[in-house]
């Protein structure tokens, strides 16, 4: 009898154990390298879950599963939009470096070297970004090359032309009107890239862009305002 | 409270006289020689760069322990999320040109710690990947419980009773909580909007509702309605782009029309824009819930325009250039003073809540320095709002040693008649690097009575704690910074929120894990004062949801009161040493303890009357000397 009850004790604490390293086969691998330095210590039999749909039911993944990132690798569009990104605020600079002999007006002053600012910081971010997967650089310049094709809202050489030979008031008005047409094309880019299958996916691609639609709308509203104050006067 | 609770604390007490005293002498009359001092031998300045290994400096405060990311939330072959050396040197002509470069790029933004919230023993790690679960039973031994997969940014997490609320703005959002992202633009596998967890099986939380809204929810806000028990509000905040009316029905953008891609926002009277979405969960049955308005918060009362608020753009020669206002970035609510504080790009606002469905404006304000309203926290009696600015997005590095340290901070502010005062200022008062991404960030109070002290992220600035009692003139207490995270360029980390709950600082960093911390007595804040924050006990915490703080008369809350009188010389010392001797005898109390602590508090009420400076302290110590003495009756 006492032998019975043993070997039945024996037999659930043998399924026990086994159900637990089933279990934790799936959730953790106990023996699996720690690279991020001594997790592993606590929380072991804690499970990772990967979420339902509402109302259904979790499972549970392992850690190669869990950090599959391979749905949301970055495509060809965001590459593109980050290379011909970069090209299209290098001539906002170029459009900028224009205005500081060509005008006195300190409000369009101060624009200018808002822009200059931000897109120079943006540039640095996006070469960043390219660098670390490996993607080739476009140099500032690039869009000057014969034949490449202009992104959404840049000036073509003669609109450029025109608004280095523009002076005063003229220039003003020329350079909000240009300046205007080329952030309206980078919210355009934006939606392009939205509208990308796969595209803008990938978390600092997506803050990226939101930065880009929120800061350049807000330069458009202010740009179309002073605009409004150029034909005041 | 009782008498062993009471004896409890008495060692406690009379060490931290000693402490204050020393501190007294050693320049307390001038506290802010002493600080000026520290400042010019910081030593979170030039901290060793590192993951986990990189330079610490601490003050004030001591680092219990760190909880670094679970497997399944970082990069397993970039744990630290810095990016990649560069690529090899372009092929020669004629080599042939590798099409995929054989390792993957770096994804440490996808494992974003962000937000976190708490509820009985639990916290809850919100992250962009999902949220961590853990017992912080024991503070000293944190434990995970579960691991929860969900990607879609931010992540952040609030509590209510068995329900978890969690932000999702991102485009990889998946309604099925799939980490493979969406591949159509238009899909109706998309999540971006407010997810919402049934947490009644800790370790196995499931997904009961996820309400849609058209910019997705880059933060959300709990609102309870203290008429309306059976509903609890969510004010999800947006940010991202509006998306396609095709993938959600009702979305609409401002850029519709040919190449004008930016309309008057009034011909466009149901745009996604200049709003936040409040969301009904009905407590009996949360997968009923739904978007029940769009309030339009920045509407000008007399033209009727939705975009009434801030237009953006500076404020004048060698100003900030600030946000346009179309949406909030957060709103912090208080429902017992009836108030919300939104913190909304170009503006800071202040609401009117008492029906949270439809929520008032009552006051509005812009700031010169301030570039982007990110998050608001009211002090406890509601007189107060700190007002943070993320001038750069929180990316960048806004800390530097050139940087106005106006730029990029807190703006303090008085409520007066409901409506917002300027009186200050307060940054992170230690340059960091050109490496470490830095600017206010999220914070909470840390329950002193008497006081109001904030502990607040800085991103990779560390973690400051301040005390602005003083609104005009906020002073550091505490301070832990780490050294830059690898990377030549600079890699995102640092701390995103750090909160006070029940006695310990919780700060979740972006990269390198939970830190738990503990404050240690200083001049500054005595062990009396930290006691008696410690024994305010909180069964739930969300830092957008202030609730009143109430503190249970006892030895360290007198103690503590008692140390702020000392401190500003506001106290009779004749009256010092009387009510040393009667706290020390609350562990074997004699038949006339109760009338001797009476005695006293009538004379600190009487001293209360010639010393207004000192008036609401003399008579919170007394007010807890007379509790004191009646639960001795």
């Amino acid at each position: 009898m006492l032998n019975k009850v043993m070997a039945f004790q024996y037999l659930t604490i043998f399924a026990l154990v086994f159900l637990t390293m089933a279990c934790r086969s799936t959730a953790v691998d106990p023996l699996s390298p720690d690279v991020n330095g001594g997790q592993s210590a606590i929380g072991s039999s804690a499970p990772l879950l990967q979420g339902g749909a509402p109302g259904e039911p979790n499972r549970n993944i392992t850690v190669e599963e869990a950090t599959d990132l391979s749905g949301i690798q970055h495509t060809a569009a965001d590459v593109e939009f980050m290379q011909g990104m970069i090209g299209h605020h290098a001539q906002a600079l170029e459009m900028t470096a224009l205005l500081y002999d060509r005008s006195t007006w300190q409000d369009i002053r101060m624009l200018a070297q808002r822009i200059d600012v931000s897109q120079a910081d943006e540039i640095k971010m996006m070469q960043g970004w390219l660098t670390a997967r490996n993607e080739g650089i476009p140099e500032n310049a690039a869009h000057h090359t014969h034949g490449t094709m202009l992104m959404p809202g840049m000036l073509t050489p003669d609109q450029m032309a025109e608004l280095a030979a523009a002076t005063g008031s003229d220039f003003d008005r020329l350079f909000l009107e240009y300046m205007i047409m080329h952030h309206q094309g980078a919210v355009i880019m934006v939606e392009a890239l939205f509208a990308s299958p796969g595209a803008g996916q990938e978390s600092q691609i997506f803050n990226f862009s939101s930065d880009v639609i929120a800061d350049q709308s807000m330069e458009i509203t202010r740009m179309r305002r002073m605009r409004g104050m150029l034909e005041d006067r | 409270m009782t008498a062993t609770m009471i004896a409890l604390r008495q060692h406690h007490h009379r060490l931290t006289r000693l402490t204050l005293a020393l501190g007294l002498i050693t320049g307390l009359l001038m506290p802010n020689q002493g600080l000026a001092q520290e400042r010019q031998e910081d030593p979170r300045v030039g901290l060793a760069a590192g993951f986990l290994d990189a330079g610490q400096a601490v003050h004030n405060m001591e680092l219990v322990r760190n909880l670094p990311k679970p497997d399944g939330f970082y990069d397993p072959e970039q744990p630290s999320g810095a990016p990649r050396t560069p690529p090899p040197p372009e092929p020669a002509e004629g080599e042939e040109v590798p099409t995929n470069p054989p390792t993957r790029p770096p994804q440490g933004l996808s494992y974003t710690n962000s937000d976190l919230a708490f509820i009985d023993n639990y916290m809850f790690v919100g992250n962009y990947h999902g949220f961590n679960t853990y017992s912080v039973e024991d503070p000293q031994e944190v434990e995970r419980l579960a691991s929860y997969v969900c990607p879609g940014g931010q992540g952040d997490v609030s509590v209510y009773g068995n329900l978890l609320f969690m932000s999702v703005e991102q485009t990889r959002g998946r309604l099925d909580c799939g980490v493979g992202g969406v591949e159509e633009p238009i899909s109706s596998e998309r999540f971006r909007g407010v997810r919402i967890f049934d947490i009644s099986d800790i370790r196995d939380p499931r997904q009961v509702a996820a309400i849609q809204t058209c910019r997705g929810s880059h933060t959300h806000t709990v609102v309870p309605d203290p008429n309306d028990p059976n509903n609890v509000y969510i004010y999800g905040q947006g940010t991202g782009s509006v998306r396609d009316g095709e993938e959600l029905a009702g979305c609409i953008d401002l850029e519709r029309e040919g190449r004008e891609v930016i309309q008057d926002p009034d011909e466009e009277p149901d745009t996604a824009l200049f709003s936040i979405d409040v969301i009904q969960v009905p407590l009996g049955a949360p997968d009923t819930a739904r978007i029940v308005n769009r309030p339009r918060i920045f509407a000008d009362p007399e033209t009727g325009s939705i975009a009434g608020l801030w237009q953006g753009g500076d404020h004048g020669e060698g100003t900030q250039n600030s946000r346009m206002t179309t949406q909030c970035h957060d709103i912090t609510v208080f429902a017992e003073h009836g108030l919300a504080a939104g913190a909304c790009a170009g503006n800071g606002i202040l609401l009117d809540i008492s029906d949270p469905v439809n929520p008032v404006r009552l006051d509005e304000v812009v700031d010169q320095s301030f570039a982007y309203w990110h998050s608001a926290t009211f002090n406890n009696d509601g007189t107060k709002v700190v007002f943070t600015d993320e001038w750069g997005g929180g990316g960048r590095p806004r800390c530097l040693a050139t940087d106005l340290p106006s730029w990029g901070a807190n703006a303090i502010f008085d409520i007066v008649d409901r409506e917002l005062v300027f009186k200050n200022y307060y940054k992170l008062p230690a340059p960091q690097s050109e490496r470490e991404n830095c600017v206010a960030h999220n914070g909470s109070l840390i329950p002193v009575p008497g006081r109001d002290i904030m502990v607040q992220s800085w991103y990779q600035g560390g973690i400051s704690v301040f005390d602005f009692t003083d609104s005009a003139n906020p002073v550091e207490i505490a301070f832990f910074d780490r050294g830059p995270l690898p990377g030549e360029l600079g890699t995102m980390g640092g701390f995103w929120s750090s909160y006070w709950y029940n006695g310990y600082i919780y700060g979740a960093g972006i990269a390198r894990g939970v830190d738990v911390l503990k404050l240690t007595p200083s001049m500054h804040l005595s062990q009396n004062e930290i006691d008696a924050a410690t024994e305010v006990e909180l069964g739930v915490f969300n830092a957008q949801n202030q609730t009143i703080i109430e503190w249970t008369p006892s030895p360290a809350v007198a103690g503590a009161y008692l140390d702020q009188l000392t401190r500003r010389n506001g106290i009779r010392a004749a009256h010092v040493t009387t009510l040393d001797g009667l706290l020390g005898q609350l562990d074997q109390p004699s038949a006339e303890l109760p009338d001797e602590l009476d005695a006293l508090a009538t004379e600190l009420e009487s001293d209360a009357r010639l010393l207004p400076n000192n008036a609401s302290r003399l008579h919170s110590l007394a007010e807890t000397l007379q509790d004191l003495s009646a639960s001795l009756r």
